[in-house]
């Protein structure tokens, strides 16, 4: 009980603050100083339709390169900490229910689907509001829909390490041609930037792109394999 | 104040906020917890995402609606848009950790009630 009012004294202060600061809210009129920097050389400089996706692989790209990372890591830690009980419960898998019919047929014909519209959204990421991590994240939901119809399925982890580490290494190595051919680290006009709003513009953006999503795919689709490899101890 | 489209998702996102922490500081079951942790993360989410919103503009992708000579005239804030998108890549892998030293946690004890872990409790 004591702890119970505790908490909600502690929200009643917090919930103050927020009050206060919804109160003293003024939205902007204008664009400030960044965003207006942002909306005015975006097409110009390297002919993005998407200001976002700019700022997310170019402007701000070293900071993807860093999120990429962790991404990485919680993949890896994930992979360790549940590693040890897939060795002992490797043999003793418990009978499961078979999946129904709808599932089944289901999922065989939305797989591919699901996997192509995850393409088209890291593939588009410069024109439309997509990109990389989004079709990496429907790319894995595929992945989920097999493990859901198939709870048994086992993946290959180093297919799926392989394709991790080779689209890193080519986002990585992408960026250093920028620091020969172009401006300097991931700077996208290696390639010409081309007219904004076609699909073969905004320079390097696509590739690089592509090269997240295929990364960010492979990760959670490593995560999900993880966790669903783990048995009832 | 008035009821524009940013105040109502602001206070929906701090709501949110407030509604994931209760669940955490008050739920003994850590399952429970992680879910309160991702309501409370959305809810951090959403407050950005409003703090950038310009009323009566559009979102900042240049197509025929928005020619590149007016983007500056037309376009919302994308800076907190692109922090929330990094925010939500993180905000996965965290929720993906959580669950992983959840599962690691019953292993152990067999439970997933937060009391019966009295190892760092004094």
């Amino acid at each position: 009980m004591i702890k119970r009012f505790l908490a909600l004294l502690l929200l009643f202060g917090i919930g103050a603050i927020f009050i206060t600061l919804l109160l003293g809210y003024t939205p902007d009129t204008e664009l400030n100083l960044t965003a207006r920097y942002y909306a005015d050389h975006t097409a110009q400089d390297l002919g993005a339709a998407n200001i976002i996706t700019a700022i997310i692989v170019t402007y701000r790209g070293l900071d993807t390169l860093g999120e990429v990372t962790v991404l990485f890591l919680t993949a890896a830690i994930v992979g360790l900490v549940l590693a040890h009980n897939r060795q002992h419960s490797g043999a003793g898998q418990r009978e499961l229910p078979p999946s129904g019919e709808l599932l089944t047929t289901g999922s065989r014909l939305l797989v591919p689907l699901i996997l192509l519209l995850g393409v088209y959204i890291f593939i588009n990421g410069h024109l439309t509001p997509g990109g990389g991590f989004q079709g990496g994240a429907v790319i894995a939901s595929a992945i989920l829909l097999i493990l859901l119809t198939e709870p048994t399925k086992r993946f290959s982890h180093r297919l799926i390490a392989a394709l991790e580490s080779i689209s890193g290494l080519f986002f990585v190595v992408i960026g250093v041609f920028g620091i020969f051919l172009a401006g300097g680290f991931l700077d996208n006009r290696i390639l010409p930037t081309g007219t904004v709003g076609a699909l073969f513009s905004a320079g390097a953006i696509p590739i690089i792109y592509s090269f997240v999503g295929l990364k960010v795919g492979a990760e959670f689709s490593s995560m999900l394999a993880n966790l669903s490899e783990t048995e009832e101890p | 104040m008035a009821l524009t489209i940013s105040n109502i998702a602001m206070t929906a996102g701090f709501l949110l906020i407030l509604i994931g922490l209760y669940g955490a500081l008050t739920n003994r079951n850590i399952l429970r917890m992680i879910v309160c942790f991702t309501v409370a993360s959305t809810g951090v989410h959403v407050v950005l995402v409003a703090v950038g919103y310009l009323p009566g503009r559009t979102a900042p992708i240049m197509d025929a609606a928005v020619p590149v000579q007016e983007a500056a005239a037309r376009i919302i804030d994308p800076v907190p848009q692109a922090l929330v998108l990094t925010a939500i890549v993180i905000g996965v892998g965290i929720t993906a950790l959580m669950l992983a030293y959840a599962y690691k946690l019953y292993e152990t004890k067999h439970t997933l009630d937060i009391g019966k872990y009295m190892e760092l409790k004094w």
